[in-house]
């Protein structure tokens, strides 16, 4: 397989053990890992730095225009000393260069209030501990929306370097795009659509939770 | 080395682990991370727990000293138990687990006898687990060492 098709993972979490078996699974699942122990790190390696926390006048944040580091998904663990998951999540999703990186938050506790906040930043799934490999089957669709996303921005490249293709031709090649990115939406809509019918008839604690009225002792 | 001594090994060691699944010492997540060991990565089950212990060593250490003082504050102890306990249920150490939930439980009742008997249980189950992990790490190198002869 070409090394372009490969997903590239960014995985954070403060615990070695949880680091090591994460980083295991996702190559288990052919994805190119990189692991990182705290949030502020992985904000570093995704190009986004803080600037000093003890001037208080200076803007939070500000982008270094590195971006040949790419990646995929970033998948963090909730419960972390300094910056949590979720402080990691909001930073991601508040950045211009990087709110489009899917992100899964792992956490090994089971709090609705938690998964719910979470979703509603905009993490794509919430993960119990420990993540299981099945698990990580779900993460495939989210990141192969991404590279679809970066393939149809280059494709719009190429078609413009393209002189000799006519305009007739053009938008026969974009028809054809979007047949097959409809495709692939439609075969992850209806691969979605049956997961989320097993879930809900099976095992709902583990990954989202859908608590109707249901009182949960924390 | 004949084939069969390798064969009885392996069926030790399947023995052992099943064994400790039935005392629920381990339960099916340490399944999972024997499943992610291969031949690209044939030490992986040998690594996690030699990480897990010297990480658990850490934490129980701590605990048992920071027990020791006279004025104690309960919350401190609560970021290594979540540390222990997640590591615990992270190598599927089952009981060692309960254990963490335990203590999480005695300090959240501020109980201070409480959680001196709740660290108790904890470092009794981790002595039985290191035990045991010990003897499967022996099996497991015995094992690797034969198939590299055999080959």
């Amino acid at each position: 397989m070409a090394a372009e098709s490969q997903f590239h993972v960014l995985a954070v979490d403060d615990s070695l053990i949880d680091r090591k078996l994460i980083e295991r699974l996702l190559k288990t699942s052919s994805c190119q890992v990189t692991t990182v122990d705290s949030g502020s790190k992985a904000l570093e390696f995704l190009g986004l730095y803080e600037a000093d926390t003890t001037n208080p006048n200076t803007a939070s944040t500000f982008p270094n225009n590195h971006q040949e580091v790419e990646v995929n998904l970033v998948i963090t663990d909730y419960c972390m000393p300094g910056m949590t998951g979720y402080d990691l999540l909001k930073k991601i999703k508040e950045s211009s260069s990087l709110k489009n990186i899917p992100v899964v938050i792992m956490s090994s506790e089971n709090v609705p209030s938690r998964i719910s906040r979470c979703l509603e930043e905009g993490a794509e799934e919430f993960f119990l501990k420990p993540v299981r490999l099945s698990d990580l089957n779900k993460l495939r669709p989210h990141m192969l929306k991404t590279k679809i996303k970066d393939q149809n921005k280059k494709q719009g490249k190429q078609e413009e370097k393209a002189s000799f293709q006519s305009p007739k031709e053009q938008e026969q090649e974009e028809e054809h795009q979007q047949q097959l990115l409809q495709q692939k939406q439609q075969q992850q809509q209806s691969s979605n659509n049956k997961r989320k019918a097993i879930e809900e008839g099976l095992s709902p604690e583990r990954t989202r939770l859908r608590y109707n009225g249901i009182t949960t002792v924390v | 080395m004949s084939p069969m001594a390798l064969a009885a090994l392996q069926t030790q060691l399947k023995n052992f682990v099943q064994s400790m699944f039935d005392k629920g010492v381990l339960d099916s997540q340490f399944g999972q991370i024997q499943a992610l060991q291969d031949s690209s990565n044939p030490n992986f089950v040998d690594e996690v727990i030699t990480l897990f212990c010297s990480d658990a060593e850490r934490i129980i250490t701590e605990l048992n000293r920071y027990l020791g003082y006279q004025n104690v504050d309960l919350s401190k102890l609560d970021s290594y138990v979540h540390q222990l306990k997640g590591s615990s249920s992270s190598i599927g150490a089952h009981r060692l687990k309960l254990a963490c939930v335990n203590l999480r439980q005695a300090s959240d009742d501020r109980n201070k006898e409480g959680c001196a008997r709740a660290l108790n249980l904890i470092t009794s189950e981790y002595c039985l687990l290191r035990s045991k992990f010990q003897t499967l790490i022996q099996l497991e190198r015995s094992i690797i060492a034969l198939e590299t002869n055999q080959q």
